[in-house]
């Protein structure tokens, strides 16, 4: 980002806002999204502003850094009140735009055909209204596009006109050329019950947008911190044209009042996504309509056969996932080692399929050992256009396809620490309710889901497998250590010999490092010959309380040194052991500190077995 | 009317050090050759346990198995056994005897660990296997002990009693069948005959009855099922000294079985020889003695009944008295105890049932 007046003209301004329907009718069916009670609305005011202020980073591609704090007011007689501020770096509110985005329902910069995290235009501002239904207090908003000026305005929502009501307006200069958003407001809530949900939540919106940096500081001023673990900001999703086959008649006949064609052919071209000439001509030839025909002169009977005709025709091309921004394989897997620690991880992206005409993709990871919760069942995360669904679990569809599954086969039983996450994009999620939590169970969209899961669990149980036979293998050579030295003593006392015989040929255990104080960069212990060991395992120890350190294993095979284990990091505490399955002449292992001037304390031992 | 007997070789101790040191040098020799150290023994797995009537006991068959410690799962017990080895080795070498139980325990101060006894029980058995030498030959006894009361002298071998001679009358409680007795020299001896005895209270009795005397022979007492070095004992007093033997036991299928493994050794034992005393005798009390003698009796329980089937199956039992007598009980489904006779006054089964049945068996 080189300075906000670039993006400002022609990206922020330039979004259009559109009114739709009144303010009343969430304030009194305000349960249907999301703030049934006091435990629930805490959590979803967070989360609402939250996910505004992803978006609005992303929309201008630069890394969210978001500042959550929420701190308890004094306490009143029967309820507790709460002060919720959140920060952040995003594009900003054009200052004009400011009231009516917060203080109007059905407001949104995002009704597009596009995948976004918001989608009515009423999170943020439900949430304020809640806040002031329970506390009868304004909401403060200061806001920069990254201009000369910043704006701070205070407001509150006239219910029954759906209007913003500006209670008082300030022009700050803007010396930093800060671009952001700043939300304070005031609600009712019950912190303590809402805190596991809340945390959570953040830690999964950690792990799907590990670009991000959260801090969340709670009214016990405890501080918690999301960090970010990379620069790389996925591309923002474009905007299509809607396909033919998820048209209704509602879009149909807002489509036909706006447009500038004066024929169905151009009609057919203009606002559809994926109809070319070809594919229009053929199809109002099929549905029996003339290319030359004025839209504007279709009759309402007309329009529901032409959108009943464009469900039918097959031969539209399907719909196109280059407007999708999935996570992507890499940025998932950052997300889940930085917030879960796992001892393996796999990520799959489903290629991109359609469902009604709604283009969507499917990505699946799982996750094993680390902090991932051990529990009777496996634990579902499950996320949609990047945002974590943390209710009502059981019924989504990812719930039942994780159930269905014969866990055993892929050597999973329960009680074993495996998380599942489910992501799905799409520019419609196929949600079961207005609640955004649970996605219904659309064919196309579950059989991605299933296969997904299966690729990612076969890949556990490989690994799983592979983690038995080492640990056999470990628990084998134990076993020689233990015996063999004392099998040659008692051998030479019983045959009446001075000397032991040299077991070193069967079995040979050598210390590389005891006791070794790491520091910043690679040091080697001694060679191991690894000539006539069949077998050889690597077994490390990181001694120290705190401090992590990293090791990697190197082999000599003709004149060159190769690494034969990559580098890994092993936590305070942390045991490693992993066999070689490449043959070295000699081996090396080396050390290092994992942070810099932080010295770790190792243990290294390489056995080597004849057989 | 003494009779001197043929001295023994006792140069048995030397072979049997020479083959556990030979073992030693033959693992050394392996490793340092960079072969996992193994043996091979004959396999004890019940398919391999056959019965030879030429030898009349039972013997190992020609299987064999290898025990290898490049098998983890081999590994403890071959430590196990090649400890256990070096331990024997040095009580032989010095000359010292050993319980089983006492191995067991011996084990720890080497940092070799039993599970429990039964484990370094099967251990011994295993080099008995190995060796070929019963783990008496290995200075290792079990913990009970029978007795032995009669005209017979003996001369110690043991360290420290080397050359001292022992009448087995001048104990008037018998005396303790161990190691040192087993191992002795057999010098001389008045009796003709050995009358082993299953129950304590009956041998007791036999002496006090002067049974020695009256019947010239030389009383055993088994204490149940015979231990090894008593079976041992009376082998050598049949076959050394050339005494007839005649057993008495209760008269049910458990008693019946103390005879025959006294006779034709056990399973358990088919790896070893020189523990059978094949022309012993059964001399009582028989299925058939309970009608004749009219002897107080109690029915056969299911469990007996089921182990007659057993028996009567038994390659050992095929003799002729074998299968009369299990017929017996199978047919009156009674059963007796030694101690029955008693009944009819406490002299009754020395004056009447025993020269009766004795004369029965000699002709
Ligand atoms: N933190 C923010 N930064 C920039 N724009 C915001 C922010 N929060 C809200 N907005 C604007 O306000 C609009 C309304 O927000 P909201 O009521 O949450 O609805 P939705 O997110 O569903 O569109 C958004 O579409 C967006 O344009
Ligand atoms: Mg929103």
């Amino acid at each position: 980002m080189k300075g906000g007046e670039e993006w400002q003209g022609d990206k922020v301004v330039a979004q259009t806002f559109q009114e739709i329907s009144p303010a009343d009718f969430f304030y009194r069916n305000r349960e249907i999204v999301g703030f049934t009670n006091p435990t629930r609305a805490i959590f979803s005011a967070i989360r609402e502003l939250v996910e505004n202020s992803l978006d609005a980073a992303e929309a201008i591609q630069v890394p969210p850094d978001i500042y959550i704090r929420l701190s308890q007011d004094e306490e009143s007689k029967s309820s507790r009140t709460y002060t919720l501020r959140v920060e952040d770096n995003g594009s900003g509110i054009p200052p004009q735009q400011v009231p009516l985005s917060f203080g109007q329902f059905l407001v949104s910069s995002k009704y597009k055909l596009k995948q976004a995290r918001g989608t009515f235009g009423l999170g943020g501002t439900m949430a304020i209204l809640y806040g002031q239904i329970t506390t009868n207090k304004p909401v403060c908003i200061t806001s920069s596009t990254g201009g000369s000026r910043i704006f701070k305005y205070v407001l509150m929502i006239d219910i029954e006109k759906n209007r913003p009501v500006i209670l008082d307006r300030k022009v700050l200069r803007n010396r930093w050329k800060w671009h952001g958003t700043i939300v304070e407001f005031h609600l009712e809530g019950d912190y303590s019950k809402a805190m596991p949900r809340i945390l959570d939540y953040l830690k999964l919106t950690a792990i799907v947008n590990p670009y991000a940096d959260i801090t969340f500081v709670d009214p016990k001023g405890r501080l918690y911190r999301f960090e970010r673990k990379s620069e790389e900001v996925p591309p923002p999703p474009v905007e299509t044209l809607p396909h033919p086959h998820g048209v209704d008649v509602e879009t149909l006949q807002r489509i036909i009042r706006s447009t500038g064609c004066n024929n169905m052919l151009s009609f057919m071209k203009e606002h559809f996504h994926r109809v070319g000439e070809q594919t229009a001509r053929q199809f109002l030839k099929s549905a029996g309509i003339d290319e030359r025909m004025n839209p504007k002169s279709l009759r309402p009977d007309e329009i529901v056969d032409l959108v009943r005709a464009m469900k039918n025709f097959k031969d539209f091309l399907p719909p196109d996932a280059s407007c999708l921004s999935p996570i992507g394989e890499e940025l998932m897997r950052t997300g889940i080692l930085k917030e879960l620690e796992p001892r393996f991880t796999a990520v799959s992206q489903r290629k991109p399929s359609a469902y009604s005409g709604h283009p969507f993709i499917v990505e699946v990871a799982i996750a094993y050992g680390g902090k991932v919760p051990s529990r009777n069942d496996i634990t579902l995360y499950r996320f949609a256009n990047k945002i974590p669904l943390m209710y009502d679990e059981s019924g989504d569809v990812s719930w039942k396809i994780l159930r269905s599954i014969n866990w055993r086969r892929y050597g999973v039983s329960p009680g074993m620490p495996v998380a599942v996450l489910v992501h799905i994009c799409s520019t419609k999620i196929p949600y079961k309710t207005v609640g955004k939590e649970i996605i219904a169970d659309i064919p196309e969209i579950s059989r991605e889901i299933l296969n997904g899961i299966r690729e990612v669990a076969r890949r556990l149980r490989r690994y799983l497998t592979r983690r038995k036979h080492v640990e056999q293998q470990r628990r084998r050579l134990s076993i020689f250590s233990r015996y063999l030295p004392k099998i040659a003593d008692f051998s030479a006392r019983l045959g009446g010999l001075e000397e032991m015989p040299d077991i070193n040929r069967l079995y040979k255990r050598q210390v590389i490092f005891r006791d070794y104080k790491t520091g910043n960069s690679y040091v080697e212990g001694e060679t191991f010959n690894a000539e006539g060991y069949k077998t050889i395992l690597v077994i490390a120890k990181n001694k120290h309380e705190s401090n992590s350190v990293n090791l990697r294993v190197l082999g000599l095979t003709g004149s060159r040194w190769r690494v034969l284990i990559p580098e890994v990091t092993l936590e305070a505490g942390a045991e490693f052991y992993e066999m070689l399955t490449k043959r070295a002449r000699l081996l090396k292992v080396q050390v290092k500190s994992a942070v810099r001037n932080k010295p770790g304390t190792v243990n290294v031992f390489i056995d080597g077995l004849s057989e | 009317m003494g009779r001197s007997v043929k001295k023994r070789s006792v140069s048995r101790r030397e072979v049997v050090l020479r083959r556990l040191e030979s073992l030693g040098r033959r693992f050394c020799e392996q490793i340092e050759k960079g072969v996992f150290p193994w043996i091979e023994m004959k396999s004890r797995s019940t398919d391999n346990i056959f019965y030879s009537p030429e030898l009349r006991q039972y013997v190992l068959g020609d299987r064999v198995v290898r025990r290898s410690s490049r098998i983890v799962r081999h590994l403890r017990p071959f430590t196990q056994m090649v400890w256990t080895a070096y331990f024997v080795k040095e009580l032989i070498r010095q000359r010292k005897t050993s319980t089983l139980r006492d191995v067991y325990y011996s084990a720890q101060a080497y940092d070799i660990f039993f599970k429990d006894q039964v484990e370094s029980d099967n251990i011994i058995t295993d080099l008995e296997t190995v060796t070929g030498f019963p783990r008496e030959d290995l200075n290792v006894f079990p913990e009970e002990r029978s007795a032995v009361f009669g005209d017979l002298t003996i001369e110690y071998t043991v360290p420290g009693y080397e050359g001292r001679r022992l009448n087995l009358t001048s104990h008037p409680d018998g005396l303790m069948i161990g190691p040192a007795l087993t191992n002795s020299r057999l010098i001389r001896t008045g009796a003709d005959k050995v009358i082993v005895i299953e129950k304590g209270a009956m041998f007791t009795r036999f002496i006090e009855e002067r049974v020695y005397e009256k019947f010239n022979a030389i009383l055993i007492y088994t204490a149940g099922q015979a231990p090894r070095s008593t079976r041992y004992f009376i082998r050598r007093l049949n076959q050394e000294v050339g005494l007839p033997v005649y057993i008495f036991t209760d008269a049910d299928p458990w008693g019946m079985h103390i005879a025959m493994v006294i006779i034709s050794g056990s399973a358990n034992a088919a790896h070893l020889r020189d523990l059978t005393t094949p022309d012993a005798k059964w001399a009582g009390v028989w299925a058939s003695d309970i009608n004749s003698y009219k002897l107080p009796s109690e029915g056969l329980s299911d469990i007996d009944i089921k182990r007659l089937h057993e028996l009567s199956r038994d390659p050992r039992y095929k003799g002729e008295l074998w299968q009369r007598e299990i017929k017996t009980f199978m047919k009156i489904k009674k059963k007796c105890e030694l101690e029955a006779f008693s009944r009819y006054g406490l002299t009754h089964i020395v004056d009447k049932y025993l020269p009766e049945r004795l004369k029965e068996l000699e002709t």
